[in-house]
């Protein structure tokens, strides 16, 4: 039966149709929104273009607000709007990683459409202030969007009580396959859409719909996932490591973050070495960013939270999941701690006993 | 064979992939890495349709991947970017505006591939590099000092291009072609079903397109918001009589014929470029004959040093067949070399290679 064409009016069709509905009243009922107010789409990325492009196109020449930090799907697609004349204010955040409302507040002109700032940093964790920083797009009457991509299916997480008129999710992060997402457009919200076709999605979003896709995020999201459990195991693990490796010291907000990342940074560490030696021993950490060739540049987040390039190339981020165990933690404080002993032996960068004198702190 | 892990430099080219594959069957535990040191997007006045073969493109980085994917071992891609422009790309432009002709694989292959490579590798936890390239070391047991050999295919050797290589650096390398043929190498690439088995090689410099270094220079320069004076001068002749005008001594290379744009009854060389004066001289063939040199930045390989007069084969440029000399120490650690017959273009800039039969005995820049 789920061979059909959703639009089709065939039975086959229409059971591929319900599956697709039953898959949007549960992310809808997940969210705390009405099923309209879904539409179905490739992914987080997607997700951030349609709701960028989708207000930029209604208000030619609009100008929008934006974070520094974002992912590269905000990022690049701001950018590729400034090319067309829009103007783009990029806000930095705080030595912390902390989006200020008052900042966004001061960047705010009577011709801003939208502002656009992510819920959680994918690199740091951090969680940004996303009520208040809706509270002041509302009151300059912009549409605010949020990328919610590390948070939606991880988090208890509702759109009004974020205050959001957009919010974008992806499959993958929460146990879906890649390849699926949606993106939450308040009911009375209009949106362009960014390609032309069919009337899927209420005109929103042409083309067949992914409806196995639809069917697992769907399911992923009926499940009510909380990882807030994880920030015991991803403490364990930054004690741990912060303890025995000396000059390392944790990037961003700590109190504010999200329950299964850590960025840490290994002073006179090279990132990216450190990273293939976790790897080689089984470890998938990461550090800064993979451009097209897939080698790493120093990340974005870090340099605009006032980071050197030296100390963003000098950081790592650890990310947790459901699955990861106690002894899969200690097992990386150990080969994290024997892996920076190493790099920093070799290092002709660093003075151990120059660092002694200046211990680290959290 | 062994645990210790080997880092092997993949270019996504046969010769690289074959030394991996050939290292995997002989039992050693290894690891691909793709160097990216040149961002083939900047300067996109310079591109071209062609961007296969060319360093650290899209499609190269693909079929080192395919092929460490094939060979089922663990594979990276590490960024070089910044040393690269800082110690092959930056030199490479001074050194042409200062009037010489500069050899950027020698520097890559001193400060890149076996240096901060080699660096890498150690952080990894790899005991030793290896790469394509056609070369031979091995230890001599009676004296401890590891020494390099020409390639047992010399039409392949690449020798002239690793005499910066130091002792510790030879410790630690691996060239597992170095007794092979090219033609055996591709046997082995088809026997090994390596996805790569078939593909072209490349010759030009992997960051200038085209082998067109003017246009890189200028496309560079003006990148980086350096707007030199003088780019234009005289064409003279070697009485010093005005022939033409040129648009940039950097443009010429001693021992080019081609062209010059100046009329003459015989075909005329370029014998010398003058950088300050943005002069650039041209001559008859055997004016461009020389029969002594001086050679600084020395790198003995094989040879501890030099302390009194021997004799060498030297090597002037890549292909150049060595030509016999006598060496001799000067009070500051250069060389002199006089050559038993005299060489055409004896061209500032570039590397001398001293040979002793098949052995490296050292290397260093042409003043």
């Amino acid at each position: 039966m789920r061979y059909g064409n959703a639009s089709s009016i065939h039975h086959f069709g229409q059971a591929a149709k319900r599956a697709l509905e039953t898959a949007r009243r549960q992310i809808a009922e997940s969210i705390g929104c009405g099923p309209r107010e879904i539409v179905f789409n490739s992914g987080g990325t997607e997700s951030d273009n349609l709701a960028i492009f989708g207000v930029a196109r209604l208000h030619p020449g609009c100008h929008i607000v934006t974070s520094a930090i974002e992912h590269p799907a905000v990022l690049n697609a701001c950018a590729r709007l400034e090319t067309e004349g829009f103007p783009v204010t990029y806000v930095r955040p705080d030595g912390e990683g902390i989006v200020s409302p008052s900042q966004i507040q001061a960047a705010l002109r009577p011709d801003t459409a939208l502002v656009s700032v992510m819920h959680a940093n994918n690199e740091t964790g951090v969680i940004q202030p996303i009520a208040e920083i809706a509270a002041a797009a509302h009151e300059a009457a912009a549409l605010f969007h949020t990328d919610a991509v590390q948070t939606a299916g991880r988090l208890p997480l509702k759109v009004n009580d974020l205050g959001a008129d957009l919010l974008s999710i992806g499959g993958h992060k929460f146990g879906a396959p890649k390849g699926v997402g949606a993106l939450y457009v308040r009911k009375d919200v209009s949106i362009s859409p960014l390609f032309y076709g069919g009337h899927h999605e209420r005109d929103r979003r042409a083309g067949t719909e992914n409806v196995p896709g639809a069917m697992a995020l769907g399911k992923a999201a009926s499940l009510a996932n909380d990882w807030s459990g994880l920030a015991a195991l991803r403490d364990r693990l930054e004690r741990g490591i912060l303890q025995r490796v000396p000059c390392s010291s944790v990037n961003g907000a700590v109190d504010s973050r999200l329950p299964n990342t850590s960025n840490i940074r290994f002073r006179g560490v090279e990132g990216e070495a450190m990273t293939i030696a976790l790897d080689l021993r089984g470890y998938a950490v990461s550090s800064g960013s993979a451009c097209s060739s897939g080698a790493v540049e120093p990340s974005h987040v870090l340099l605009a939270m006032g980071l050197s390039p030296e100390d963003a190339r000098s950081s790592v981020r650890f990310s947790l999941g459901p699955s990861n165990t106690r002894d899969e933690v200690e097992g990386l404080i150990e080969a994290v701690v024997q892996s920076v002993e190493h790099l920093r032996r070799i290092s002709p960068d660093f003075d151990s006993a120059e660092n002694e004198r200046t211990p680290a702190h959290v | 064979m062994s645990d210790s892990l080997i880092a092997v430099a993949m270019s996504g080219g046969v010769d690289s992939s074959t030394a991996a594959a050939l290292l995997k069957r002989q039992g050693h535990n290894i690891a691909g890495l793709t160097m990216q040191l040149w961002n083939q997007r900047r300067l996109p006045q310079l591109s071209t349709e062609e961007t296969t073969g060319r360093c650290c493109s899209l499609d190269d980085v693909y079929d080192a991947r395919h092929v460490a994917e094939h060979l089922g071992v663990p594979y990276y891609v590490v960024n070089l970017e910044r040393q690269f422009e800082d110690t092959v790309v930056r030199p490479f432009v001074e050194e042409y505006l200062a009037g010489r002709t500069p050899i950027p694989c020698t520097l890559c292959n001193t400060f890149i591939k076996f240096d901060r490579f080699l660096a890498l590798a150690d952080s990894v936890g790899a005991a030793a590099v290896a790469t394509g390239h056609y070369a031979r070391v091995s230890r001599n047991e009676k004296t401890g000092r590891w020494e390099m050999r020409t390639a047992v295919d010399f039409s392949k050797d690449q020798t002239y291009f690793l005499w910066g290589l130091t002792q510790p650096q030879l410790a630690r390398t691996l060239f597992p072609l170095g007794e092979m043929t090219k033609a055996q190498v591709r046997e082995l690439a088809a026997e090994f079903d390596l996805p790569v088995a078939k593909k072209a090689e490349s010759y030009e410099i992997c960051f200038v397109p085209n082998g067109d270094y003017a246009a890189f220079m200028d496309a560079y320069l003006a990148e980086q918001g350096d707007s030199r004076p003088v780019t234009r001068g005289a064409i003279v002749d070697t009485e010093g009589h005005e022939l033409g005008r040129h648009e940039g001594a950097h443009r010429y290379t001693v021992g080019q014929r081609r062209g010059l744009g100046v009329a003459a009854p015989e075909p005329l060389y370029v014998i010398a470029t003058d950088p300050r004066s943005q002069t650039v001289t041209v001559g008859r063939n055997d004016a461009l004959l020389r029969s002594t040199m001086t050679v600084r930045d020395i790198n003995w390989v094989s040879w501890e040093g030099l302390t009194a007069p021997g004799r060498a084969s030297v090597r002037i440029r890549n292909r150049h067949v060595p030509a016999p000399a006598t060496l001799s120490p000067l009070a500051d650690g250069r060389v002199e070399v006089r050559f038993d017959e005299p060489q055409r273009a004896v061209t500032p800039g570039q590397g001398a290679v001293f040979y002793s039969s098949d052995l490296v005995a050292g290397g260093g820049w042409i003043e």
